[in-house]
């Protein structure tokens, strides 16, 4: 099995996201400079940015991944409404729901402050489809969840503590 | 194989609501197995609904989501009948696609 990177997958490295990234960039590099750049290497990693936000997935910290998919930071709204757990038992599986009364939602992502990499899931939403979304996340250990919705070009936030027995993230 | 996407797609003449279960393992890549050894991460990336030729959801999904995802919203439109078309990518590269019927 290759990856879209061409490495196989068995042998990704795990760790890291970013340092991988930039070997991946360099080892692309270095492939084209002995001549066998006619790979699609740079087609499949342009494909893949433009779709799926791959480094907004990478950033550590929340605002950090707020930053890297938005390129702005968000405002807190009492019109986002958060709906998640008080307290979650397992860890592996929080559920969690956003809905909103803004108008001209593009989209919603959800953020679990203290995981390995902040952001969990980012939902386009096209003209058409209601602002409502659930789904369940992993949560590595008690923290902040924090919903996104983007309405007309701007950010508005809500955000939730969540009391984790379990983590999620230790198996 | 039976396909890894189950699906419920209901419409109450205005609105569908579409619940959406997907098999997957969801392997974050930070966690370890029996042995000790890192599972390397294996998750769905995206996920997308179409409808009538038409994206109405799409999902951007991390490792943080949990085995077995799933995830609910709802449309305007969509008739009883109609098909809608869901597929899926993860990071190994591997899809699996599906067409549920509205009810």
């Amino acid at each position: 099995m290759i990856t879209a990177n061409g490495f196989p997958a068995t042998r990704r490295p795990v760790l890291c996201h970013k340092v991988l990234r930039r070997k991946v960039l360099q080892g692309a590099g270095l492939i084209a400079l002995f001549g066998l750049g006619d790979l699609p290497f740079g087609a499949a990693l342009a494909a893949a940015s433009d779709k799926y936000p791959e480094d907004a997935f990478k950033q550590k910290r929340d605002a950090d991944a707020i930053k890297t998919l938005y390129g702005t930071s968000a405002e807190t709204s009492d019109k986002v409404k958060l709906d998640a757990p008080e307290i979650a038992e397992n860890g592996a599986v929080v559920p969690v729901s956003v809905s909103t009364t803004l108008d001209n939602v593009t989209s919603i992502a959800f953020f679990v402050s203290e995981n390995p990499n902040a952001l969990a899931a980012h939902y386009k939403i096209p003209a058409g489809t209601l602002p409502n979304v659930a789904n369940r996340l992993k949560m590595a250990k008690t923290c902040n969840v924090i919903a996104i919705v983007e309405s007309g070009g701007k950010l508005y936030s809500a955000t939730k503590e969540v009391k984790v027995t379990v983590g999620g993230c230790g198996g | 194989m039976a396909s890894t996407i189950r699906v419920r797609a209901t419409s109450n003449g205005d609105i569908t609501e579409v619940q959406a279960l997907v098999q997957h393992p969801m392997d974050s890549g930070f966690v370890k197995d029996a042995k000790g050894e890192i599972i390397p991460p294996h998750f769905i990336q995206q996920l997308t609904f179409e409808y009538d030729g038409k994206a109405v959801f799409v999902a951007d999904w991390g490792a943080a989501v949990s085995k077995d995802p799933y995830v609910k919203f709802s449309f305007k439109g969509g008739k009883k009948g109609d098909d809608l078309k869901i597929g899926w990518v993860d990071n190994k590269g591997a899809t699996d696609t599906t067409t549920a019927k509205i009810q």
